[in-house]
C-alpha cells in the first residue's frame, strides 16, 4: 500500500469517488459554519464590521499559494515518473488557484478601500498576488494552446518549474522595490499574541473549509480531466477501426 | 558553435530578421511617451529610467519568436537537434545571437534615449551599465518562452504572457539601479542583484529551454 498506487487512473477514480462526498460535504459544512461564525465576531475596535472580510482573504490566499505549492509538486512527479493522473491534477488544480488568487486580490481590494483609502496599493504583498495570478494565466494558457496532451504536460510542467523560481524571485525583489501597507503575517507560531482567540478560532475554519473547497473542486476536475481523457482514447479508437 | 553563432549573426542581419526593428520600436516607444504623459522636464526625467528600462524589454519581447520559429519552420532545428552539440548549447548559443542583434544595440543606443527623454546626467552609466548586465538575461529567459512555444500557432501571443512575469525581477532591479543613479544614490545593491540574476539565468535556463525544445521536437 502506497501513495503511488493512486497513480492508476481506474484506482484514483474509485478511491476519489469515495472521498469526493465525504470532502465535499465537509467543505460546505466548514466553510458556512466558519464564514457564519465569522460573521457573528464581534466587531474590531478599529476597523469595525470590515475586519470579517478576513474570513474570505486569508483563506483564499493561502490556498492561492499551497494550489501553485501542489502543481510545483504534481509537475514534478510527472515530469520525474510519468504519472498522468498528477499532470491531470496540475492541469486541474490551475483554475482553482487562479480563482483563489483572484478572490484573495478582490476581497483585499474590498478590505484595503475602507482601511488604506485605496483599492490598489503597489504593496509587495500585494503585488506579488498579482504576479503570481500572471503566473497561473500564463499556465492555464499554454494547457490551452498545446493540442497534443503529454507535451502539453511536458512544457507546462516545465513551465511550471522555471514560475515557481520566478515567482519565488518576484516575492523578495518587490520587498526590495516598495515598502508596504500590508501587515506581516497574520497567524504566527512565534510567541506573542498576534490575533485575538475571538478570531482566531473561526479563522482556522474557514481555512479547513477552503483547504477542503480547493481539495474537492480539484479531484472532481481531475476525474473529469481523466473522463475527457478517456473519452479521447475511445474516440480515437473508434476512429481506427 | 561558433558556424552557428555567425550564421544566426548573418541571418539577422541580411534577411530582414529584426535587425533594427527592435531598435526602432524603442525610439517609437520613447517618442510615445511624451506625448502621453506630456512635455515637462521633470515628470519626464522623473519616469525615465522606467520608461527605458520597460521600451528595452519590450523591444527585446518583440523579436523573440523569430529566436526557433523559423529554424522549426524550415527544418534546421531538428538537424540542430541531431548534431553533436548538446541542444543546452544550440540554445545558449541561439540567446546569445539575439542578445548581440537585440539587447547590445539597445545597450549603446539607450543613452540617445536617455537624453530624449530627459534623464539625469549621473544616471547614464548606470542605464549602460544596468542595460549590459540585465538584457542577457532578457534573452535568456526569452530563448526559454521561445522554446516553450516553438510548435505553436498563436504562439506569439502566448509567448509574451508567458515570458513578461519572467522579466518581473530583472525589470525591478534594473531600473530601480537606474533610478538611484539619477537621484545621486548608489546602485550598487541592485546592480549586483541584476548580474546575479543574469548569472544564474545564464547558468540554468538553457537546460529549461532544451528540456522544452526537447518536447516540441519530439
Amino acid at each position: 500500500m502506497s501513495i503511488w498506487e493512486y497513480a492508476n487512473p481506474v484506482k484514483f477514480m474509485r478511491a476519489s469517488g469515495a472521498v469526493l462526498p465525504w470532502v465535499a460535504g465537509g467543505a460546505v459544512v466548514c466553510c458556512v459554519a466558519g464564514l457564519a461564525w465569522g460573521f457573528l465576531t464581534p466587531q474590531d475596535y478599529r476597523q469595525g464590521a470590515t475586519v470579517k472580510i478576513i474570513f474570505l482573504h486569508v483563506p483564499a490566499a493561502l490556498m492561492a499559494i499551497n494550489g501553485w505549492l501542489m502543481m510545483l509538486v504534481m509537475s514534478l512527479i510527472w515530469l520525474v515518473r510519468r504519472h498522468h493522473v498528477s499532470a491531470l491534477a496540475a492541469k486541474a488544480a490551475a483554475p482553482v488557484g487562479a480563482v483563489m488568487t483572484l478572490i484573495a486580490l478582490i476581497t483585499g481590494a474590498i478590505w484595503g478601500q475602507p482601511m488604506w483609502g485605496t483599492w490598489w496599493e503597489w504593496d509587495p504583498r500585494l503585488t506579488s498576488f498579482l504576479i503570481l495570478f500572471l503566473f497561473y494565466l500564463g499556465y492555464i494558457a499554454l494547457w490551452a494552446a498545446v493540442e497534443d496532451a503529454d507535451s502539453a504536460a511536458d512544457l507546462t510542467g516545465v513551465l511550471c518549474l522555471v514560475g515557481s523560481v520566478f515567482a519565488l524571485l518576484s516575492r523578495y525583489a518587490v520587498n526590495f522595490w516598495n515598502q508596504g501597507l500590508h501587515q506581516g503575517a497574520s497567524l504566527s507560531v512565534a510567541p506573542g499574541e498576534r490575533m485575538s482567540a475571538v478570531y482566531k478560532y473561526p479563522l482556522y475554519l474557514s481555512m479547513l473549509g477552503f483547504f477542503l473547497l480547493f481539495l474537492a473542486l480539484v479531484l472532481l476536475r481531475t476525474r473529469t480531466e481523466i473522463r475527457r481523457r478517456r473519452l479521447a482514447a475511445l474516440l480515437a479508437r473508434e476512429n481506427r477501426a | 558553435m561558433k558556424a552557428l553563432l555567425w550564421r544566426d549573426l548573418r541571418l539577422a542581419v541580411r534577411a530582414g530578421g529584426g535587425f533594427g526593428l527592435a531598435l526602432a520600436f524603442f525610439l517609437i516607444l520613447c517618442t510615445l511617451v511624451p506625448f502621453g504623459v506630456g512635455p515637462e522636464g521633470g515628470t519626464l526625467a522623473r519616469i525615465a529610467p522606467g520608461i527605458l528600462w520597460v521600451g528595452a524589454l519590450l523591444s527585446c519581447l518583440l523579436s523573440l519568436d523569430r529566436i526557433f520559429a523559423l529554424d522549426h519552420e524550415d527544418g534546421s532545428l531538428d538537424l540542430l537537434a541531431t548534431a553533436p552539440l548538446p541542444l543546452e548549447g544550440v540554445v545558449a548559443i541561439k540567446a546569445l545571437a539575439h542578445w548581440l542583434v537585440t539587447g547590445l544595440p539597445l545597450v549603446i543606443f539607450a543613452p540617445v534615449l536617455g537624453l530624449l527623454l530627459h534623464l539625469p546626467g549621473p544616471a547614464y552609466p548606470w542605464l549602460v551599465l544596468s542595460l549590459a548586465l540585465g538584457t542577457p538575461a532578457l534573452s535568456v529567459l526569452g530563448a526559454f518562452g521561445a522554446a516553450v512555444t516553438v510548435g505553436l500557432r498563436r504562439g506569439g501571443l502566448l509567448l509574451s504572457l508567458l515570458v513578461l512575469p519572467l522579466y518581473v525581477p530583472t525589470l525591478i532591479f534594473g531600473a530601480e539601479a537606474v533610478r538611484r543613479g539619477a537621484i545621486g544614490a548608489d546602485p550598487g545593491t541592485p546592480l549586483l542583484f541584476l548580474a546575479a540574476i543574469t548569472l544564474a539565468v545564464l547558468a540554468l535556463m538553457p537546460f529549461a529551454s532544451a528540456a522544452a525544445l526537447r518536447v516540441n521536437l519530439r
